[in-house]
């Protein structure tokens, strides 16, 4: 009998770093990782040298010094006095504005224009289709320049308005002014009491989740579905109706109106914000619509047929076995596409919208000549909001999947 | 987009090295000058029907090309937005910046440029179309104003409408064309920028008597020429062959008679022109005949004036301030020795 011998265990040498595979991969990666740091620190080793030489230095404290210079659409207080960090902040809102509003207008889009490409109408398939290929295929900056000319050239000037026989009138009973500066809503101003309204609308929203809750059991329990869609827009809009006349109409609008050289009052949404806005939902639109498209069709022909063999109308085969099916499929490629459209709207400049581009990254950049920190922050900004963005809707496309299965 | 690419560009600069000392050197080096100039502001630089660079910046700089190579073609013109001047300047773009651009402090010290003088004493205005009945920047209240983002106008502008109470909104541009586009289409009611900016603007506009220039000059804009931080030898030659400008206009010397001054008593000219005995110009590093060069290219400060913004370009700008101080101007040359 002879016991299995063990090899010679071999003593431990340099060499069989790399010619022995048990350390080969892990000597190599630590390698890399020594080059990568050596770069590294050689990059930035070399621009505080370099920055010196130049007699600069890197220094945030301009953030806290006054700005002094103006920005016409801000959603915070903010005067030419305020700090240049604030002016940024200006900027980092109105770049979510465009970057929220967009999304929400680009998914609906995207999604309807999707949809209705598979449609059997030959025509609206194929208007669908040219609509995809137009902005697909065009550099989005062109459109945001397009709409925006459109926008300033086509539209009189807010002196038009003026006079006994005006070359303009408002629009919808002299509510809506569309000018060559932007477009002016009423407002709606809240009197005593509006609170409660908003309080009642937000309670009507939360009654009309359950309401679907309760009605999505009840169609798995017993099979009978409700017109949900009707019921829950009933429960959000009567109680805040009835109780707005019942408290006295608490909430009215402020019309917008012509005063010296602009329209004063209202809301007013600028042509750039306009433009760019519709400019790049548009555009994203077209992307996400053919998501929406390979979506669908990856759900295999044999569900819609079986569906059908139920007798199930098209739409409801439409909403209940196809679309939370092809959702799983278009999530994941969606979320590029709103990372896509938030990074894009650092366009802006190209129509004057004070974005954060605009105004950490324009015009404190050039009056305070700190280009390196400017640019620094504005990276950060950007990479914190597509971070946040994906990990958010990855939450939120996982908790989806699981309950699809 | 551009603004970003420079300024992507200005830190991967600095992160490769490269200093930027010996600028004279390296501008021999490669046989022609780099010189920043406007994207497009009529009577300072912008480009004539036949393709070539014309402008009271751009024959600034045709000068210390003619200075330095003794060939006033010897420049290449690099079109710079306001917004990334700065930042081209400091990556090393170009080795000079001559685009009406104003002298301030904070320009002087922090941004680290060295401004080499004032070649023109400018002042920010006001223009309106006359159909408005403006008639003052008093009754601006509520207007829209376009403006290009990155200049010191956008700063006094805040300022002005501040101390006189007066509210406004906004309209930021790229550049004068994009300004001059919105406020054609009326997107704004007025468009604001240095003054001689705007009679140059104007006289090209399609029909200049429907459109006037407020009399108001709300801020000191003195124009110069200017280098980055760290090579005073490079500043003392942009700032001294903008002196011979001036000293030449003073001492009548033209484009035309430049060569008619070989026997003056006049030792200074000597100095200047190189016609004398003492070769000065050596301690800067440039030819004997420099300054000749440099005033024979588009003649002295007062052709170079009369050229681009003055009678003879059609824009029409009196010299003003910026007459010779023996004229009852303030531009006034230290003197050559």
């Amino acid at each position: 009998m002879s016991s299995p011998t063990l090899p010679p265990s071999e003593s431990f040498k340099f060499s069989m770093l790399l010619s022995d595979t048990r350390y080969r991969g892990m000597s190599l990666q630590v390698i890399t990782f020594i080059i990568f740091m050596a770069v590294f620190f050689w990059l930035v080793d070399n621009t505080i040298k370099n920055l010196a030489l130049l007699d600069k230095d890197v220094s945030f404290n301009f953030l806290w010094l006054r700005a002094g210079y103006d920005i016409n659409q801000r959603l915070i207080p903010y005067t030419s006095d305020s700090t240049h960090g604030m002016a940024a902040l200006v900027g980092i809102l109105n770049t979510l504005l465009v970057a929220f509003v967009g999304c929400i207008i680009a998914t609906v889009l995207g999604l309807f224009v999707g949809i209705l490409r598979l449609s059997k109408n030959w025509i609206v398939a194929k208007l669908m289709s040219a609509y995809i290929e137009g902005f697909r295929n065009v550099p989005v900056l062109l459109w945001i320049v397009m709409v925006f000319a459109l926008l300033t050239e086509f539209t009189p000037a807010p002196r038009a308005f003026k006079g006994a026989e005006p070359e303009a009138t408002m629009l919808f009973f002299e509510s809506i002014a569309i000018t060559n500066r932007g477009t002016y809503f009423p407002a709606p101003v809240l009197a005593e009491g509006a609170y409660w309204l908003l309080l009642c609308f937000g309670l009507s929203i939360v009654a009309s989740i359950y309401f679907i809750r309760y009605a999505n059991k009840q169609k798995i329990d017993t099979g009978k579905s409700l017109p949900t869609f009707w019921i829950s827009v009933a429960v959000i809009i009567l109680p805040t109706l009835i109780l707005f006349f019942a408290m006295g109409q608490p909430v009215s609008l402020e019309y917008p109106y012509l005063k010296g050289f602009n329209f004063k009052d209202g809301i007013h949404l600028r042509n750039s914000f306009l433009a760019l806005t519709l400019a790049l939902a548009f555009y994203t639109s077209a992307f996400i619509a053919e998501i929406v498209r390979a979506g669908i069709m990856a759900v295999s022909k044999g569900q819609s047929e079986a569906a059908a063999s139920l007798g199930l109308r098209p739409n409801k085969i439409m909403s209940l076995i196809i679309l939370p099916q092809a959702l799983r499929i278009i999530v994941p490629p969606l979320i590029s596409n709103y990372l896509n459209l938030t990074k894009n709207s650092s366009l802006a400049i190209a129509v004057g919208y004070m974005d954060v581009r605009g105004t950490l990254g324009g015009i404190t950049l050039n009056q305070t000549g700190r280009e390196l920190e400017s640019m620094l922050l504005l990276m950060g900004f950007y990479l914190a909001v597509s971070l946040l963005i994906s990990s958010f809707i990855n939450y939120f496309n996982r908790s989806f999947q699981i309950v699809v299965r | 987009m551009k603004k970003l690419f420079l300024g992507v560009l200005t830190a991967l600069a600095l992160a490769a090295g490269g200093t930027f000392a010996g600028t004279l050197d390296d501008v021999k080096a490669r046989g022609n000058l780099l010189c920043g100039v406007s994207t497009g502001a009529p009577g300072f630089a912008t480009v004539d029907d036949s393709g070539k660079d014309v402008g009271f910046d751009v024959d600034y700089c045709r000068a210390l090309a003619a200075a330095i190579f003794g060939d006033p073609m010897a420049v290449k013109f690099v079109g710079l937005t306001s917004a990334v001047r700065f930042t081209a300047l400091a990556a090393g773009e170009v080795d000079i910046l001559a685009r009406n651009t104003t002298w301030t402090y904070s320009r002087d010290t922090d941004l680290k440029q060295t401004f080499l003088g004032v070649n023109y004493y400018d002042g920010q205005g006001f223009m309106v179309k006359k159909e408005l009945g403006v008639k003052s920047t008093t009754e601006l209240d509520g207007a829209t104003v376009c403006i290009q983002v990155g200049t010191t106008t956008e700063l006094n502008l805040a300022d002005y409408f501040k101390e006189n109470g007066m509210s406004y909104e906004p309209v930021p541009t790229a550049d004068n064309a994009e300004s001059q586009q919105q406020y054609l289409a009326g997107a704004c009611d007025t468009y604001t920028t240095d003054a001689s900016a705007l009679h140059g603007t104007r006289v090209n506009l399609e029909n200049p008597d429907d459109h006037l220039v407020l009399p108001e000059i709300i801020s000191k804009e003195p124009l110069g020429p200017l280098v980055r931080h760290g090579d005073d030898n490079w500043a003392d030659i942009g700032r001294w062959v903008l002196n011979a400008l001036v000293i030449a206009e003073e001492k009548g010397i033209t484009k035309g008679n430049i060569d008619s001054w070989k026997d003056t008593k006049d030792a200074e000219i000597h100095r200047l022109l190189g016609t004398g005995d003492d070769d000065i110009l050596a301690m800067v590093g440039l030819p004997k005949n420099a300054m000749y060069n440099a005033i024979k290219a588009g003649g002295n400060y007062g052709e170079i004036f009369e050229n681009n913004l003055g009678a003879t370009s059609g824009i029409n700008i009196e010299r003003g301030v910026n007459a010779s101080w023996t004229k009852g101007g303030i531009l006034y040359s230290p003197p050559f020795r």
